[in-house]
């Protein structure tokens, strides 16, 4: 749904400028993984909040569950053991869309208004415009963005943007109950993530820092990592991520090489019919019968115009 | 007027049909393809009744193109190899645009046999590429970057497909009695000793154009 009290920055499809006269703050979601346990109690919350409910699903022998994002599922916790300096590391992930500021969903969406990205730094989708055709999907750096089987509409987190723009914090921040989820303006957010770096430095875990990746331009959901220097322990988190080149072109330099190529078609085509004129292959037969009056009327008609010039 | 005009059959009523499905379909999907990618454009999903409806009946669009397509491979593929004649012509192709011909062209000549195989390679990538991205169907089964790689493979191989389309329409505008042969079938003697002479021998028995 459009909300009125959120301006947009950005909207999929649309060359003109959107609404952007008001400015708000920036905001952010900093999940610090250092402190999360994996109570899940987030996941419940979104799916309250959103009145969503995933089929119950099986054990498939880890506490993932479910097992990946759907368009019932928009966050889910993603839990890893990995062996770092000889001792087991138990990695646990909140899984979810991390609202880039260079979105490459609302940059692959062919269907206007059906991606915005708020002033605010919130990426939405408006699945009423939801054409179905996926290319949020493949646009998205982080494989976020799932098409519901019941409806072909992409969804996934939108931050709460109804809570957000009432001046409440998304659901998942409201019910943690370790505090590992916080909520605020992307700058308090970065502080508070720097305070925490710097506490986790000291006590051992050197490479621990802020995962707010560059690539994407920054993100809106950020992560405190205790090994910011390998994001791919913690399930999969891209190391760089960054809107694939091949996505790059395909919604970039083809569009204007396509259309020189396409108009150059055209054009020609034009201009010979007009300048050559038809190739026709009755010249010899009309030759025969003695009655072609169309060249000369023809050469007439050009020499009039021609004096009229 | 005249009254008995010399004509040549040169497609039966199965290959325009087979024509006309092709280009019924190749319109349907450039209208909504270009809706997909340009933004300017998509209010051209408005032809299907609402956009969704549009990338709905796309992909589908596209199999019925393919497969009349496929037909008429199998009809013209052997006539299309191209010969020593067909280089001179290609190599020649800008007297070819003043007007003039070029060289003893059989059923087709340099260009149109070009024009084939360009229609070919974009069909099959097309297929392709549009099986990869297909949702809700396919597109499930393949990994998010090859699919990344056909969604431009399939835009960059319908923009060449579509501008090549236009010169195939030009050409058959620009060479006047060439329309006749797609859709009343024929062609006149004339028009097949000018721009297919060696063809029109054929057809007609007849040797050496007479004057």
């Amino acid at each position: 749904m459009a909300l009125q009290s959120l301006d947009i920055l950005r909207r999929s499809a649309s060359p003109t400028p959107t609404p952007q006269a008001r400015n708000p703050q920036e905001v952010a979601k900093l999940i610090d993984t250092t402190v999360c346990i994996g109570c899940k109690a987030c996941q419940v919350a979104c799916s309250e909040w959103n009145e969503l409910r995933a089929e119950v699903g099986s054990c498939v022998g880890v506490y993932d569950n479910p097992t990946d994002l759907s368009s019932q599922a928009w966050t889910v916790m993603r839990f890893n053991e990995v062996e770092e300096k000889g001792k087991l590391e138990w990695l646990i992930r909140k899984d979810g869309c991390m609202h880039c500021s260079d979105p490459g969903c609302l940059k692959a969406c062919p269907s206007p208004g059906a991606i915005v990205q708020y002033k605010n730094g919130i990426v939405d989708f408006h699945q009423e415009n939801c054409i179905g055709c996926g290319y949020c999907i493949s646009g998205c750096p982080f494989n976020v963005p799932r098409l519901s089987p019941a409806d072909s509409k992409a969804y996934k987190c939108n931050l709460c943007s109804d809570r957000v723009a009432v001046g409440q914090e998304p659901a998942c921040v409201k019910t943690c109950p370790t505090g590992a989820i916080q909520f605020g303006s992307k700058e308090d957010m970065i502080e508070v993530a720097a305070t925490r770096i710097t506490d986790l430095q000291s006590r051992g875990y050197d490479q621990a820092g802020l995962y707010d990746p560059a690539g994407v331009g920054g993100t809106h959901v950020m992560y405190v990592l205790h090994h910011a220097d390998k994001p791919a322990l913690y399930s999969g988190l891209p190391d760089n991520p960054s809107i694939s080149a091949v996505v790059g072109v395909w919604k970039g330099m083809l569009k204007p090489l396509a259309t020189l190529g396409v108009a150059a078609a055209g054009l020609f085509g034009f201009f010979h019919y007009i300048t050559v004129g038809p190739n026709r292959a009755d010249d010899e037969e009309e030759a025969d019968h003695g009655t072609p009056p169309l060249p000369p009327a023809k050469g007439t008609k050009t020499k009039e115009r021609e004096n009229a010039l | 007027m005249k009254t008995t005009e010399k004509l040549i059959q040169r497609y039966c009523a199965a290959e325009r049909i087979n024509h006309w499905i092709v280009a019924v379909c190749f319109v349907l999907l450039a209208i909504s393809g270009l809706a997909f990618f340009y933004p300017a454009f998509f209010w051209l999903t408005g032809v299907f009744g609402t956009p969704q409806l549009a990338r709905i009946v796309h992909p589908f669009v596209g199999v019925v193109m393919v497969l009349a397509f496929a037909r008429q491979f199998f009809r013209y593929a052997h006539h299309n190899l191209i010969n020593k004649e067909d280089v001179k012509w290609m190599m020649s192709v800008k007297e070819v645009m003043k007007g003039n011909e070029v060289g003893d062209i059989g059923r087709y000549n340099g260009g149109q046999k070009g024009m084939f195989w360009v229609m070919v390679l974009c069909m099959i990538l097309l297929l392709v590429s549009g099986v990869i991205a297909w949702r809700p169907y396919f597109a499930g089964y393949f990994p998010i970057p090859v699919i990344r790689i056909a969604l431009l493979v399939h835009a960059a191989s319908a923009l060449v497909l579509i501008a090549s389309i236009i010169v195939h329409v030009y050409a058959a505008l620009w060479v006047q009695g060439t329309i006749r042969a797609m859709v009343e079938g024929v062609v006149t003697h004339a028009w097949a000793r000018k721009h297919h002479p060696r063809w029109f021998r054929q057809v007609t028995g007849k040797e050496a154009g007479h004057s």
